[in-house]
């Protein structure tokens, strides 16, 4: 890194500069979700767009309550979609701390997703949600009764990695739940965990769990584990 | 009992002393988050005002959070040292105030009524207080500790080295180590936030720092900041353990969230004392705290956050720690929204800290999601030195790779060394001179390959790393 007298070199004062640029872009650049969802729609997908409570970003951030609650309008659209089919494992995708994330990596890693799953499972809408915490995922799973629910979201950005990219599986999802009910795969992304490895460990986390009746803390991931003993076989 | 205060024909009434601390705190996040903020700026005005007129004894009369119900309380209450609260027994706050700010108020006199001080009236105090108020008062107050070097003596500056990697990569650890150690830092500790869980490949951490401590005769201690009770099992297995650390809060109900209690932490410390591994001296605990954490956890009973902050400290002194830090702009906006409420809390829980007797450094630190940047660190590390700051992190190029944040630099601390005049912990500096790491100016030499501390390397510490001025 070197260094100026005792202070840092122009260069690395510019390149730290940059990097944190990108990391507040990332939170504050809205998830241009036109775009995303026409691409989803592109792929064969259904997508219903929500909005948490939270009606703007400086709401989102200091309000964290608002962010887990879906507002009014959203809540009757998803209630009037309720379908008679089960869903067995939904998916939501959310805004989160980075836009980043989301809008580079969500789809790739829906489509990753969606080659692991059973072909006998119904996944239902994707929904696309706006200022959202992980917990938003509670409400609308429940809404519209999914056995599970999966929210991919944009992870706090750090200064190496704005485009971090996490998933929360929660089995029989409820508002009121906490993190010890979810299960999270982090840092998705090319130069962190790539998008078949993440949809790997998905897959393996939501059949244990639809087997185990339970997500959370009482599911260890022992996808790797298994892995190996499927290689050895 | 209810407080009221008039300002001409508005009167405020506030039910509590509970509310009219929090009332009268300074605007931020997460007392508005806990909805105990003052609701307009008169209002809050009126609460200080009526702060100010409160006497010190009140605050052992009307307790917070009640004695029956928290540990944390009874051990502020019971552990009050009434003939050291004499001498300032007959003031309010606002009173409090004037007296520290006063030449009668030296490092002396400070010390001696330190004990006298529980958190709520340091708390209270702050809450009048300005920055220049803050940074005053607590550069008059002396605290020092020891271990295997001297922390907190006049015009000293110490430093954690903070070699944290995300995978806990042994060659990734050690490279930050000796690259700090370049740059003069690690004087404080040389504490790492460990990526596992795992008590073995913990147990290898305690030993891969333990090895460059020992084999080069660094004058300083280490730290892996698992949780304690993990840290208990690590002595028993038999673990060189130096310090051993704990996140703490301001109540019985956030501690539990943390796992802790009062008896687990002393239970930890005399584990920890069993090892008589201190040379200068046997503070043997490492503390973190931050505004915030009681309300995250659902136990602040109504407080706001700085006063659970303050209660923490006495949870701190009662274990006489080596160092505490306040992790202050860590927690995220909704806490402490932006530059200037991460600035006020930095410089309100090193004051408290320091009235209280306890070691207070300070993570000088933001996540990306704060409204702020390194403009706002530069300002709180600036003001933290003047005020005295124990200690600081160091870290490569003030990106926490494993943790996600902000904090300072190696580069940092030498500026606020070189900017004040400040120095390591006296044993510390003598082994940096005899190293050539500083020279005898106290400035930080040049390091090229052929460096005694690159040459004389254990295996697993890798060849290249040089850095030139």
């Amino acid at each position: 890194m070197g260094r100026v007298g005792t202070s840092l070199p122009t260069k690395e004062v510019l390149d730290f500069g940059l990097a944190h640029a990108r990391a507040r872009d990332a939170v504050h650049i809205e998830l241009d979700k036109g775009t995303l969802e026409a691409a989803i729609q592109a792929e064969g997908f259904l997508v219903m767009r929500a909005s948490s409570l939270a009606v703007n970003r400086s709401d989102y951030l200091l309000r964290p309550d608002l962010g887990r609650r879906l507002d009014e309008a959203s809540k009757a659209l998803i209630h009037s979609r309720n379908s008679e089919k089960p869903i067995d494992l939904l998916i939501v995708i959310g805004d989160g701390l980075s836009s980043l994330a989301v809008q580079r990596h969500a789809l790739p890693v829906l489509m990753a997703i969606r080659k692991r799953i059973p072909s006998d499972w119904h996944i239902g809408p994707i929904i696309l949600a706006s200022q959202a915490r992980v917990a938003l995922s509670d409400e609308i799973g429940e809404t519209l009764n999914a056995r599970m629910v999966a929210i991919l979201i944009g992870e706090r950005p750090g200064l190496s990695s704005p485009d971090s990219l996490g998933i929360y599986l929660t089995y029989r999802p409820r508002v009121g739940l906490t993190d010890a009910n979810r299960n999270c795969i982090s840092n998705i992304r090319p130069e962190g965990l790539g998008y078949d490895l993440a949809a790997d460990k998905l897959a393996w986390l939501a059949k244990e769990a639809l087997r185990m009746k339970v997500s959370g803390v009482s599911l260890k991931d022992e996808s790797d584990i298994k892995q190996v003993t499927n290689d050895q076989a | 009992m209810s407080y009221r205060f008039c300002v001409e024909s508005n009167q405020y009434l506030f039910k509590d002393l509970k509310e009219l601390m929090a009332k009268a705190t300074p605007a931020r996040s997460g007392d508005y988050l806990a909805g105990v903020a003052s609701r307009s700026y008169e209002e809050r005005m009126a609460a200080r005002m009526c702060l100010a007129e409160v006497p010190l004894k009140r605050f052992l009369e009307e307790l917070l959070v009640p004695y029956e119900t928290d540990e944390v309380t009874r051990l502020i209450i019971d552990s009050h040292d009434k003939e050291a609260f004499g001498a300032i027994s007959h003031l309010s706050v606002g009173d409090f105030r004037d007296w520290l700010l006063s030449d009668l108020a030296d490092a002396a006199s400070l010390k001696a009524v330190s004990s006298g001080i529980t958190p709520e009236m340091a708390a209270a105090v702050s809450k009048l207080m300005r920055n220049q108020d803050l940074i005053l008062v607590a550069k008059k107050c002396r605290v020092v500790t020891s271990f295997r070097n001297t922390i907190g003596l006049p015009g000293q500056l110490s430093v954690r080295l903070q070699p944290n990697h995300p995978t806990d990569d042994a060659r990734g650890i050690a490279a930050s180590i000796l690259d700090g150690l370049l740059y003069g830092a690690g004087d404080a500790v040389i504490g790492i936030n460990p990526a596992t869980d795992s008590l073995p490949a913990l147990m290898n951490l305690y030993h891969l720092v333990d090895d460059v401590i020992q084999r080069y005769g660094i004058p300083t201690q280490s730290c892996v900041l698992t949780h304690v009770t993990n840290q208990i099992k690590l002595i028993e297995k038999g673990a060189p353990v130096d310090l051993v650390f704990q996140s703490i809060a301001g109540t019985e109900e956030a501690n539990k969230s943390f796992g802790v209690t009062i008896s687990l932490l002393k239970e930890a410390q005399q584990a920890a004392l069993s090892l008589n591994r201190g040379t200068v001296g046997n503070n043997v605990m490492y503390f973190e705290t931050g505004q915030g954490s009681a309300l995250s956890a659902n136990a602040n009973h109504g407080l706001d956050q700085q006063t659970c902050e303050a209660r923490a400290y006495a949870v701190a002194r009662h274990l006489s720690p080596l160092l505490a830090n306040t992790v202050v702009g860590f927690i995220g906006p909704e806490y402490l929204y932006d530059g200037k409420q991460i600035i006020r809390a930095g410089l309100e829980d090193h004051f408290c800290g320091k009235l209280m007797g306890v070691p207070l450094g300070c993570d000088v630190c933001y996540t990306n999601h704060s409204e702020a940047d390194q403009d706002d660190m530069d300002t709180l590390m600036t003001l933290l030195a003047s005020a005295g700051l124990t200690f600081i992190m160091g870290i490569p190029g003030a990106d926490d790779i494993m943790l996600n944040y902000q904090t300072t630099s190696f580069h940092d601390a030498l500026y606020l060394r070189k900017l004040f005049g400040l120095k390591a912990a006296p044993e510390f500096e003598i082994w940096l001179k005899t190293m050539k790491i500083m020279d005898d100016q106290g400035n930080i030499q040049p390091v090229t390959s052929k460096h005694a501390l690159l040459q004389n390397r254990p295996g697993s510490l890798p060849a290249r790393l040089t850095h030139d001025s």
